[in-house]
């Protein structure tokens, strides 16, 4: 089934989610994936054509709260949790690239 | 984001005078504001510009784990609001997450709208009829603030960043134009258009210098008459509507010294450096358009009843061009005065003064000369149209009038009442006859040189009768009547 995602997918997948994989683990997900992709296939070769598409498994729509201010958290408390906090502030490392 | 699908130009389309010859620039906006709402968009943070840092933040906002989001109602409602004055379809919407992984973004997602938007298929109508096409208005989060340290702030040299986390989750809407603008002046009226209509509606304050209203420029050039779409650029970091017009000539102009030499320009963002005047590339990020967006699980789909959307509509406040026009109806005042005082809020308080009989021209005359203040909630409209009556009547001179206004906006008040309290009397036109005939026989040699001199001694010695009458007078006599004695005593 690894026809349906290549190695080069996996690899290019897994830096998207800053995953780093050594070569057994990218060939094991191929497998897996491939696997999965080819559920999706079967599925597909269903004819769907009078089911609505779901876009969430609740039937619910406009769940909404009023636009109400409630108490936030204490921020020395959330910043004491955090690796270096400064100046009231989440201090992280120096940012590679743009924001997007 | 934007659709460009731009048609040919025809003998309608307007030619940005400042290019070259026989190019035709193309330009697209997408314009981020921040909605006007108390509380974020999927928690109860305080919505607040200027905070300490990271004091309105909570488990929702950090994006920690097991908490939930739930969609701030007023937050959609303004969206579609908004939706509604761009004439977009508001339809059924379906948050997304967007994946990317930036310190300012603390849940390593952005929610937003992906494939179903709120709002699609608008039109923006410029002051001059132009119509510029809006492809969506989605709503979506703001990001959190970072500060780079070291480096001298600049991101590429920074040694570290600090993060604060309280813009985080403030509600967004992105407005998508199509790119239709085919001039530097268009583009910049359709983000002032658009800022009004925000302001009028109260969907965002829409201040450029704080941050609530930003604006991207997707910006490319083609020959003249040709319907292909080359490559564009998106520029970021334009704060200001002058920015915007500079950014857009610079880019405009490097693409055509581009194609000109034979080379091409990259599809790439790039940077308005305000004081250099130019704009200079991102980082290239490898997969920059590699988000990954997928349906938000912990959210429900928007569907708006017909219902709503009719609420929304019938609550929807005038807006600015239907206002300019009952403003340039009743007053028959010049177009730049007419999108001025719409501009400052003031055509209201116009028009009611009119409508309790005070002259037009001066009402207009008097607010555009007098009243750019930000705070003139203390002048009614029947103060002013009773002050325009004085100054009508010749009952104050047009001096005494604005000083007298300048009272009304400080403190309130009836403007007879304050004239009485700044000693200012209707100097009667004997009196002053009286004063200036002394005033000749006191000095027969300017008076010669009035009569008699060139243009410029004739000036200068009218500047001296009224400048020695208003003394004696302490400035309560009317210039225009001055001027008429004047004259009539010099024939
Ligand atoms: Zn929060």
């Amino acid at each position: 089934m690894s026809e349906r995602i290549s190695r080069a997918d996996v690899v290019h997948v897994a830096r998207l989610a800053r995953l780093r994989l050594d070569d057994d683990e990218i060939d094991l997900f191929t497998g897996q994936l491939g696997d999965i992709l080819a559920h999706a296939a079967d599925i597909e070769a269903l004819d769907v054509g009078d089911i609505p598409p779901t876009s969430h498994p609740l039937p619910l729509v406009n769940v909404m709260r009023a636009d109400v201010v409630t108490p936030s958290v204490d921020r020395d408390e959330v910043l004491a949790q955090a690796p270096a906090p400064e100046d009231g502030r989440f201090r992280v490392p120096p940012v590679l690239g743009e924001e997007p | 984001m934007t659709d460009f699908s731009a048609a040919a130009a025809t003998d309608a389309t307007p030619i940005e005078p400042t290019l070259p010859d026989g190019w035709e620039l193309v330009v697209g906006l997408e314009v981020h504001v921040e909605l006007d709402t108390a509380s974020k968009l999927f928690c109860g943070c305080a919505n607040q510009f200027g905070s300490e840092p990271n004091t309105n933040i909570c488990p929702i906002c950090l994006g920690l784990p097991g908490s939930l989001p739930v969609m701030n109602e007023r937050a959609v409602e303004l969206a579609m609001t908004l939706g509604r004055a761009l004439d977009c379809d508001v339809r059924r919407s379906v948050m997304a997450r967007k994946n990317y992984f930036y310190p300012d973004m603390p849940k390593d997602f952005q929610t937003t709208q992906y494939d179903q938007p709120t709002n699609s298929d608008g039109r923006l109508v410029l002051g001059d009829g132009f119509v510029v096409g809006v492809e969506r208005a989605h709503i979506e989060e703001d990001t959190g603030k970072s500060t780079h340290i070291g480096g001298g702030g600049r991101i590429s040299d920074a040694q570290y960043s600090l993060v604060d986390y309280n813009r985080a989750g403030v509600p967004l809407v992105e407005i998508v134009s199509r790119p239709d603008m085919r001039t530097i002046e268009h583009a910049k009226a359709y983000v002032e258009e658009l800022r009004e209509i925000l302001i009028a509606t109260g969907v965002s304050d829409a201040r450029m210098e704080e941050g609530s209203m930003r604006v991207d420029a997707n910006v490319s050039v083609r020959p003249h008459g040709s319907d292909e779409l080359r490559t564009r650029c998106e520029i970021k970091n334009i704060n200001s509507v002058r920015s915007l017009g500079r950014a857009i000539e610079y880019e405009a102009r490097r693409h055509i010294d581009l194609w000109t030499s034979g080379s091409a320009p990259d599809q790439e963002t790039r940077h308005w450096d305000e004081e250099g005047g130019r704009t200079l590339p991102g980082r290239k990020k490898e997969d920059a358009d590699d988000y990954r967006y997928f349906q938000e699980p912990d959210l429900v789909p928007l569907d708006p009843a017909p219902e709503t959307v009719a609420a929304i509509d019938a609550a929807m406040p005038p807006l600015p061009s239907a206002r300019r026009a009952a403003l340039a109806d009743a007053t028959g005042a010049d177009p730049a005065s007419v999108a001025l005082l719409v501009g400052r809020g003031q055509d209201e308080l116009a028009l009611a003064a009119i409508a309790a009989g005070a002259d037009a021209d001066k009402v207009v005359v008097r607010l555009v000369n007098d009243l750019a203040v930000d705070d003139w909630s203390k002048v009614t409209a029947t103060a002013l149209a009773e002050l325009v009556e004085m100054e009508s009547s010749g009952a104050i001179s047009a001096t005494q009038a604005k000083q007298i206004l300048a009272d009304m906006t400080e403190r309130g008040g009836d403007p007879a009442i304050l004239a009485a309290a700044r000693g200012f009397e209707a100097m009667d036109t004997d009196e002053l006859e009286t004063l200036l005939d002394g005033l000749i026989a006191d000095n027969p040699d300017e008076w010669a040189r009035f009569t008699s001199g060139d243009d410029a001694d004739h000036k200068k010695m009218q500047g001296f009768f009224t400048g020695q009458i208003m003394k004696a007078t302490r400035g309560q006599a009317d210039g225009k009547t001055v001027a008429r004695l004047l004259a009539q005593r010099s024939t």
